[in-house]
């Protein structure tokens, strides 16, 4: 099957943007800094309130259109759709978790004489991440998913070719959607199984209140 | 007297509207031991959480081993203290806290080397040295590699103050580090303590409803009674010839 390599390589390229994103968005979120505060705010609302789909058609067609910004390629204009929009939605659990590590977490390591930067980097963030993973893995499976969305800005992931390949053998039609479907389940297999790995993993060393 | 480590000078301390310390005035000399009792809600946490730099005091000055702990002096007046000022000065003091809040993803060992690791820049070696050294004398030699989950509430604070030691403050202060504990581990804890104030040269206040333990270590009782310092004196004076009406009932209910 043809496209599997277009929905992995979107999958990937997404999941790594949007945890990048989801760190500077959260991060910002905790800023001392009352206009970083806002502004990552208001991209987190705006990206949470709008649909996907709608943003995908805002980077691929409204982008270039209206300010004349051309994003490197179609690649790259659904990549950075989903990783914006997914960040948005995952630097609210980046936000949470650092603000659910216990009090007494950051006191004690006061009391130890860190430093801000030491007490996040050496106490809080590693509490926080395992946190995290659980929520990580499922917006991973979410993000699959949603990477079926690409096909109608015109890039050839599986649906795309599943879509091509019924068109032209209308007959297959139910099996090439049932084939679709087992293989976005197989993808998502292994993530479904690393997610598992991570709520076990969450549940050791952390200490909240 | 010597130069004393901390000196408390008239110290206001309000949360919000209501005003929880009304002018502490302390003076705690260098390996002094001073147990701090008084009804809950008199203020006892807060004292000591100031001097950790946990708490900030409303108004007052604190002074540190020669050096104001919540202030700086700038073009000969007192500022707020920033960051960097509060590092340096608080470096002196150490505390151990009712629910050890020891680190969950470290190993107990991590526990205790993390500190002087990354704050203090002692080399990693010298830390392990100095971090298993510490964790024997508390009686825990054996487990360093266990983590905090693995081990009973007494075994904790035992770390905790392990590793609030490996830091060698001059001031050591502890919040009723055994209330939290089951009363069979607590002989274990206050035994360790014991320890650690023969030893000597560390100043220590220590927060405690427990009068028998407070009167065997303590040099110097302070009663503290709505936010101010109603009484003190040494064990005898406080603990047994006191006049004072509110002092003797706050006694009687630990008499059994
Ligand atoms: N962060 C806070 N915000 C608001 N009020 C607080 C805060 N911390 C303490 N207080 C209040 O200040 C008063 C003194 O509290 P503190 O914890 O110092 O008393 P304590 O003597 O240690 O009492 P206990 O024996 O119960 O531990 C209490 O009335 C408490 O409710
Ligand atoms: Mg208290």
């Amino acid at each position: 099957m043809k496209g599997i390599n277009i929905t992995i390589t979107v999958l990937i390229a997404s999941a790594i943007l949007s945890y990048l994103v989801a760190f500077i968005a959260g991060f910002g979120r905790l800023s001392n800094n009352i206009f970083i505060r806002k502004f990552t705010g208001f991209y987190v609302e705006v990206f949470r309130g709008t649909s996907l789909i709608v943003q995908l058609f805002w980077f691929y067609y409204a982008l270039p259109g209206l300010f004349d910004i051309h994003l490197a390629s179609d690649f790259w204009a659904a990549v950075i759709a989903i990783a914006m929009n997914y960040g948005a939605y995952m630097s609210e659990i980046v936000r949470g978790s650092i603000l659910s590590v216990a009090k007494g977490q950051r006191e004690a390591a006061t009391a130890l004489n860190m430093s801000r930067f030491q007490r996040m980097r050496l106490v809080i963030l590693p509490q926080a991440v395992r946190m995290m993973l659980p929520e990580f893995g499922n917006y991973l499976i979410q993000m699959l998913k949603a990477t079926s969305l690409v096909s109608l800005v015109g890039l050839t992931d599986i649906l795309y070719h599943g879509d091509i390949f019924r068109s032209t053998h209308l007959s297959l039609a139910p099996t090439v959607y049932i084939l679709i479907l087992v293989f976005y389940f197989i993808l998502a297999l292994p993530l479904i199984w690393l997610t598992r790995w991570a709520e076990k993993q969450s549940s050791k060393g952390v200490a909240s209140e | 007297m010597a130069k004393p480590i901390a000196v408390y000078n008239d110290v206001h301390k309000s949360f919000g509207d209501v005003e929880v310390l009304k002018g502490i005035d302390l003076e705690i000399a260098p390996a002094e031991k001073v147990a701090l009792i008084g009804p809950s809600g008199s203020g006892k946490t807060t004292i000591i959480r100031m001097l950790m730099t946990l708490e900030q005091p409303t108004s007052g000055t604190i002074v540190v081993d020669g050096q104001y702990l919540w202030h700086m002096e700038k073009n000969g007046e007192l500022v707020p203290a920033n960051e960097k000022h509060l590092r340096q000065v608080r470096g002196d003091i150490g505390m151990v806290f009712q629910h050890f809040n020891l680190f969950p993803h470290m190993s107990i060992l991590e526990n205790c080397m993390v500190a002087p690791i990354n704050v203090k820049g002692v080399p990693k070696k010298e830390a392990r040295e100095r971090s298993v050294e510490m964790l024997e004398k508390v009686g825990l030699g054996d487990k360093l590699d266990d983590y905090p989950s693995q081990l009973s509430g007494g075994q904790k604070q035992r770390v905790a103050m392990a590793r609030a030691l490996v830091m060698r403050p001059k001031i050591m202060l502890f919040d009723e580090v055994t209330s939290a504990l089951d009363p069979e581990l607590v002989g274990e804890v206050l035994e360790v303590i014991r320890d650690i104030a023969k030893e000597g040269e560390m100043a220590m206040v220590l927060v405690t409803h427990e009068m028998d333990f407070a009167r065997d270590i303590a040099d110097r009782v302070v009663f503290l009674d709505e936010g101010r310092i109603a009484e003190q004196g040494t064990p005898e004076q406080v603990l047994e010839n006191s006049e004072s009406e509110r002092l003797n009932s706050f006694l009687s209910r630990f008499r059994s």
